[in-house]
């Protein structure tokens, strides 16, 4: 199959995840909260497209695109969020703290940045040649632990690359409310070189993603991957401030719409085809699987 | 010349950097010829130039990035130049270092050593004089181990190095010029010692054939004060303590201690952390569960910041005195 289609089925599969996941709160399968990665696929589709198999990971609390788009298995991720035995982390982690292979995610704005530079520092002083990725929001630009990091990352070169995905608000708060100042200028500060997109098409980020990853694995320091993008739903399940204006205006870059028509429309129908079943069984079989208990401590 | 505490620390990083090339530390101005605040570190910038890193003032950067290498295999060393500053990491070791492992449901493990000097009595004043490890006690998934003076505090630093978990590692910072002492010698010819829980090993230390009234459960740095009170009970008072000796402060187990309190009755708990809330609050605690009928009283900080002023640090923090005070009432003489 194409490039292009696997592009597609990766957003897709996504989205349709996320879509199942919303609707199974209202079934009460799922408690607690969080995080869907609806409207902002391109990213994680575009940038896993190019990562190497190896490369280290820290994703944040919207985590779930990451993961998938990493080559993550649904099934598992339902599994944990359902609070299953057999989730990826047993249960224990949910929505925010899932690890599997050399993928890890945590709950906490800002934290993760400097472990993200510490794995990166591994990767370097054992010459693996390959990267540590960070995801940040334009949110987590408001934490002091990310401008250490980035002083670090720089000072010693470590291959880095800081994903920051600007989806305008941090939770409820638009960045103008939250951001002082330039976003790419703060990287600039540090020596770290940013490439920049206002896009939802996956092959744009894909080539962003690209150049940057090319940078950093050559042992020329951290860099930043700036990507604005929106989010559709809300930040969490019921903090949405938007307008029905806005949330309509924002709808027109849907990125599934964007690459589709670069897709044959058996193509488009296929991938709906093909991913329908793989978010149904993961969904279907997680609920099957037990709860687990804490008889080992 | 006999070897210091400090001495003992330093060569425990020299041979954890020697026979281990996982070994990392990384800190503020740990680099020769300065060394570190307090010289841990001294001599190794140059032994090891790979593996010590000079950090920028970022105490949250330092245990963050020293948490992604102990994740991805290193054994990563980071020294908080002073106590005080360990809040400015606290998320780091309470929201990922603590928790990587267990969240991940075992997948993971984090062998990270956390060093850092707490502790007064040197005129520091209030942000450079604190033990403030009480704060970081119970959290679950952190080990909080204290050297002392007795046994060899390099084999603890090594143990801690040894391990698979996180370990705040606190160090007062009055231990570090002080000689190593010997059991059956010096100072404690006349005790006898037993070890107990290795590899962070509790002592109990009791004179032999007197029937002792007390136990004096410490640690770190206050058990010299707990032995200066102890010389002091028995010689003017005619009471014996046993003296229980903490290397590992979180998590604990009861043992030796409630052994030690169902021969003698009664508790006296001694730390230089503040009273409220502190390690000896839990410490009784658990020890009332346990043992029936105990007595119990709590020698620590007053609540305030530490000042500045000797008259007011003196007065702030536990002495020699308040000990054999404590210890009075106690045991009602």
């Amino acid at each position: 199959m194409s490039d292009y289609f696997s592009l597609y089925k990766t957003m897709l599969l996504i989205r349709r995840f996320e879509e199942r996941l919303l609707a199974e709160f209202s079934t009460g399968k799922l408690v607690g909260t969080t995080h869907t990665y609806i409207g902002q696929e391109a990213d994680a589709a575009g940038i896993f497209s190019v990562a190497g198999a190896d490369d280290v990971i820290f994703s944040n609390h919207r985590c779930h695109g990451h993961f998938l788009a990493y080559g993550g298995d649904p099934y598992r991720l339902a599994a944990e969020l359902m609070g299953r035995a057999t989730g990826l982390v047993g249960g224990r982690g949910g929505s925010q703290h899932i690890q599997w292979r050399n993928f890890y995610s945590n709950g906490i704005q800002g934290g993760i940045v400097p472990v993200a530079t510490g794995m990166a520092l591994v990767e370097k002083a054992q010459k693996t040649g390959n990267i540590a990725l960070v995801f940040i929001g334009d949110g987590t630009l408001g934490e002091g632990s990310l401008y250490e990091s980035l002083n670090i990352a720089a000072l010693w070169t470590l291959p880095l690359l800081i994903v920051l995905e600007d989806n305008h608000y941090a939770q409820t708060t638009p960045s103008e409310k939250g951001v002082a100042g330039s976003m790419t200028g703060r990287f600039a500060a540090f020596g770290i070189p940013v490439w920049e997109r206002e896009t939802a098409d996956v092959l744009e980020v894909r080539l962003a993603a690209t150049e940057a990853i090319q940078r950093v694995r050559s042992g020329a320091g951290p860099a930043c991957l700036l990507l604005h993008t929106y989010r559709f739903s809300a930040h969490s399940k019921g903090d949405d401030p938007r307008s029905p204006e806005e949330l309509t205006r924002i709808r027109q870059f849907d990125p599934l719409n964007v690459h589709a028509k670069r897709l044959p429309s058996a193509e488009i129908e296929q991938a709906e085809t093909e991913v329908a079943p793989v978010v149904n069984d993961a969904f279907a079989r997680a609920d099957a699987d037990p709860f687990p208990s804490l008889r080992d401590y | 010349m006999a070897v210091t505490v400090l001495d003992s620390l330093n060569h425990a990083l020299d041979h954890a950097m020697d026979t281990d090339s996982r070994v990392y530390l990384l800190g503020e101005d740990i680099l020769d010829p300065y060394g570190g605040a307090f010289k841990v570190t001294r001599g190794l910038s140059t032994k090891f130039p790979e593996r010590v890193l000079t950090t920028p003032i970022s105490e949250a950067g330092i245990v963050g990035v020293a948490n992604g290498m102990a994740l991805r295999g290193l054994r990563p060393v980071a020294e908080i130049m002073f106590g005080d500053f360990v809040t400015l990491s606290a998320d780091q070791l309470v929201n990922h270092a603590a928790k990587f492992r267990w969240m991940y449901n075992d997948n993971v493990r984090l062998p990270l050593v956390v060093r850092t000097p707490m502790g007064g009595r040197r005129g520091y004043g209030p942000t450079h004089s604190q033990s403030l490890e009480k704060l970081f006690l119970g959290v679950p998934g952190l080990k909080v181990v204290a050297p002392n003076a007795l046994g060899n505090p390099g084999d603890l630093l090594l143990a801690a190095i040894a391990e698979e978990d996180p370990v705040l590692f606190v160090e007062h910072k009055l231990l570090y010029t002080r000689p190593l002492l010997e059991p059956g010698q010096g100072e404690l010819a006349d005790y006898e010692i037993q070890e107990f829980s290795e590899p962070y090993t509790s002592y109990v230390l009791r004179i032999p054939n007197y029937a002792p009234c007390l136990t004096i459960a410490t640690y770190g740095y206050n058990f010299e004060l707990a032995r200066a009170a102890a010389l002091d009970l028995m010689m003017e008072h005619e009471a014996f303590c046993e003296l229980v000796l903490f290397s590992q402060l979180s998590p604990f187990g009861l043992q030796p201690l409630a052994a030690s309190l169902r021969r003698t009755g009664n508790l006296l708990t001694v730390e230089e952390g503040t009273l409220s809330l502190g390690w000896g609050a839990e410490v009784a605690a658990r020890c009332v569960e346990a043992v029936e009928g105990l007595r119990v009283r709590r020698v620590a900080a007053r609540d305030l910041p530490v000042a500045n002023a000797k008259s007011l640090e003196d007065a702030i923090l536990p002495s020699v005195q308040d000990i054999v005070n404590a210890a009075l009432e106690l045991v009602g003489r």
